[in-house]
């Protein structure tokens, strides 16, 4: 059976086809590109929200998409089980829909930033991240002004307790530090699942890291696991 | 005519959630000699014109507006205006 994507195409998108370049390197099929106007989706085994800025960041970043007709089907597949992943631009609207708690704020020394991060793997266990070990240190880039992720402490404290933290900012000895935080982020967070960890958002760019002309492979294993976890 | 309200709504961060711009802000406001300034924030102003004359009604449906879309109601909070 052929893996079934569909990445939905906003207007200011621009990581949408970086990503469907590595999904379809990594399975051999290409996904299906959505435009926000859609209001339906065919049967479909993984949701791509890409990077980019949405409807210009109007309002606030993911606002206006979070509203866009295609968004009332991504949420209802969503809640019902169908894998959805937000990158970037992709984590903000996440949150901004309710699909993944807290929101993301304007990166804490104000600057747009876009470089190589390190991040530490906090959980191997989960369809996104199975090709990881845990506590592995990977490189990935990120680019974004408003990556800084915000929740209350109780929210915070469920994310831990429910092993729901994807990835963190970390040093490339694994220490997690206030040095090793590019925006401000709470708790070092860069990635979350949603409680039954099918939803992730972070702010990191897997699919930039997918070939050696990118200037590393560390987000090439993302994509696989991924790919083998939705085929099995 | 006559049957309208015009509402302006001032969103701003909640309390407890850092506002750097406010911050670079307070910052640029005591480089230009300007003393005695703190907490500054930084909001965002909407104003809109709603057609209805009960102020209640009016209200609520401005309340659900920012629940909805104007605000985003884990970070920021909001405060409504009748001109």
């Amino acid at each position: 059976m052929p893996l079934r994507v569909a990445v939905i195409v906003f207007p200011g998108s621009n990581c949408d086809r970086d990503v469907a370049v590595a999904l379809e390197q990594i399975s051999g099929q290409a996904p299906l590109m959505v435009w926000h106007a859609e209001s339906t989706l065919p049967k479909i085994d993984l949701i791509v929200l890409p990077g980019g800025f949405s409807y210009g960041d109007y309002l606030r970043c993911g606002a206006m998409a979070a509203h866009a007709p295609i968004m009332r089907e991504v949420k209802a597949r969503g809640e019902a089980g169908v894998p959805v992943l937000g990158i970037c631009n992709g984590f903000q609207i996440l949150c901004e829909v309710g699909l993944l708690p807290g929101a993301l704020l304007r990166n804490a020394q104000l600057k747009f930033i876009c470089r190589d991060v390190t991040l530490k793997v906090e959980t191997g266990q989960s369809l996104y991240t199975n090709k990881y070990e845990t506590g592995q240190i990977i490189r990935i880039p990120v680019a974004h002004a408003d990556g800084n992720y915000f929740a209350d402490t109780s929210t915070l404290n469920e994310l831990e307790d429910e092993n729901r933290i994807a990835f963190r900012y970390s040093t490339s000895d694994g220490k997690i530090d206030p040095s090793a935080n590019p925006n401000g982020a709470a708790r070092n967070i860069a990635g979350i699942f949603n409680k039954n960890k099918t939803i992730l958002g972070l702010m990191p760019h897997p699919e930039r890291a997918c070939d050696p002309v990118h200037g590393g492979t560390d987000g090439r294993p993302f994509f696989e696991g991924l790919v083998q976890a939705l085929a099995a | 005519m006559g049957l309208t309200v015009k509402v302006r709504i001032h969103i701003t961060l909640k309390s407890g959630v850092l506002d750097p711009q406010g911050k670079a802000i307070e910052n640029a406001l005591n480089h230009l000699g300007f003393s005695g300034i703190s907490e500054v924030r930084q909001g965002k102003l909407i104003e809109l014109t709603l057609k209805e004359t009960d102020l209640i009604q009016a209200r609520a449906k401005i309340d659900d507006m920012c629940q909805q879309l104007l605000a985003n109601t884990v970070i920021e909070t909001w405060h409504v205006e009748f001109l």
